[in-house]
């Protein structure tokens, strides 16, 4: 979904998503790793403050991924 | 009585010409020609070629649309009970005509068709699955073979035979898994694939993984402050009572929803259907998995444009790659209508 979104839209797609090795496997061409299957973009289980924080910061992350040029398939970490 | 079978050919086995006669408009014979002679004789008392239509290979290439109708009512006016185009080779027009007057010609008549190409040629990938492509070698060359494994696997078709694996009947796989009983249970099956692989010895797997193309990444957005983001997700977060009844797993539809004016995904007006993980926490606080809440706080504090007024959702747990491929297109497409300029797309 994520590769054909990005060729018929021609705009840069960030898949955030825990298991890394399946999001090369597909295709995505910008990936960021979520925190944890259930909860890809929080951590409920640490506290609603924690919770938004680590949310935030994923989410900034997936933003500088969409300005970031790249040439081929690139993981953002931390 | 004999089966009745027409053949489809191009210009060129039809003795016309090569591309000085590729613009050919579609015409039928009550005969066969060219290479559907050699079928009419391997068929023997069984089947019979009835009639031969002809197209030019850039006549249907360019007209598509008309060429399968004019070529599909060419064939129906013999009422064969099979079709057989090609061989195509690793012509390219041709093997796009001859796959497609077969898918049509299955569709809408309901006749098995067989054509015949090279593992290369375009319509291999796509039309192996709605129609039997004969492995062929790259060209006429191989017209005697190709022949005898179309007429062959075109009799069994005909006489409802049961076929047995694609690869040893000779064509190219059509997607499709039959169950059966193996003498050898499960454990000592996969075993033994083991056991073959550590010898670096040729084993067949049972359950072949999908080949995924891989794309040019898109250029990045340069005005981030200006740009307008969309959220996608394959997590299963829907509109509280799943409106549009999206499968919990296997989705065949994706819903779009408006989310203008929510500054929080709460349990009370989204929750999440998906059925392939522990859905407590997304029922909790769906923006663990559709994360609108922070998107909208980094929206008002101008980190970036304007949040898009629609997300997309569907769940990804057994969703078939054709059907994921297709959401992919479609809502790529109606985002490039709308403007977007950059999607996150969040998965479980």
């Amino acid at each position: 979904m994520t590769r054909e979104i990005e060729a018929s839209a021609d705009i840069p797609v960030v898949q955030i998503a825990t298991i890394v090795p399946i999001m090369l496997t597909v295709g995505a061409n910008r990936i960021v790793p979520g925190i944890a299957i259930p909860h890809p973009v929080g951590a409920p289980d640490k506290g609603d403050e924690v919770d938004k924080a680590i949310r935030r910061e994923v989410l900034e992350r997936a933003l500088k991924a969409i300005q970031t040029e790249i040439k081929e398939q690139t993981i953002f970490n931390k | 009585m004999a089966y009745k079978v027409v053949c489809y050919i191009n210009q060129f086995f039809a003795g016309m010409g090569g591309e000085e006669a590729a613009h050919q408009e579609p015409f039928a014979k009550r005969e066969p020609l060219g290479p559907a002679m050699q079928i009419n004789f391997l068929l023997g008392d069984e089947a019979e070629v009835v009639g031969t239509v002809v197209c030019g290979d850039s006549y249907y290439g360019e007209n598509i649309e008309i060429a399968r109708e004019r070529c599909l009512e060419l064939i129906k006016g013999f009422s064969p009970d099979l079709l057989i185009a090609g061989p195509a080779f690793n012509a390219g027009r041709y093997g796009v005509a001859c796959g497609d007057i077969c898918v049509t010609a299955g569709e809408i008549l309901g006749i098995p068709t067989v054509t015949g190409m090279y593992y290369e040629n375009p319509g291999v990938e796509l039309y192996s699955n709605k129609t039997f492509i004969v492995k062929t070698a790259d060209s006429a060359r191989g017209m005697k073979d190709a022949l005898q494994n179309i007429t062959t696997l075109s009799l069994k078709l005909l006489k409802g035979q049961k076929l047995r694996p694609a690869e040893e009947e000779g064509y190219f796989h059509r997607g499709i898994r039959k169950n059966f009983f193996y003498e050898e249970n499960g454990a000592k099956r996969a075993v033994d694939m083991l056991l073959k692989k550590l010898k670096g010895e040729l084993f067949k797997t049972e359950y072949e993984m999908p080949t995924f193309k891989k794309i040019t990444p898109a250029k990045p957005v340069k005005d981030i402050k200006n740009a307008t983001i969309a959220l996608v997700s394959s997590g299963g977060v829907v509109p509280k009572g799943n409106p549009d009844r999206i499968r919990v797993s296997s989705a065949e539809s994706y819903g779009k929803y408006d989310i203008s004016g929510i500054d929080d995904l709460s349990p009370e007006i989204f929750e999440s259907i998906h059925g392939g993980y522990d859905r407590v926490w997304a029922n909790k606080d769906p923006d663990v998995v559709l994360p609108v809440d922070v998107m909208r706080q980094l929206e008002k504090e101008g980190v970036f444009g304007k949040l898009y007024d629609y997300v997309y959702t569907t769940t990804g747990t057994g969703t078939s790659v054709a059907n994921a491929e297709r959401f992919g297109k479609e809502i790529g497409e109606d985002l490039k209508k709308a403007g977007v300029d950059a999607v996150i797309l969040t998965s479980t």
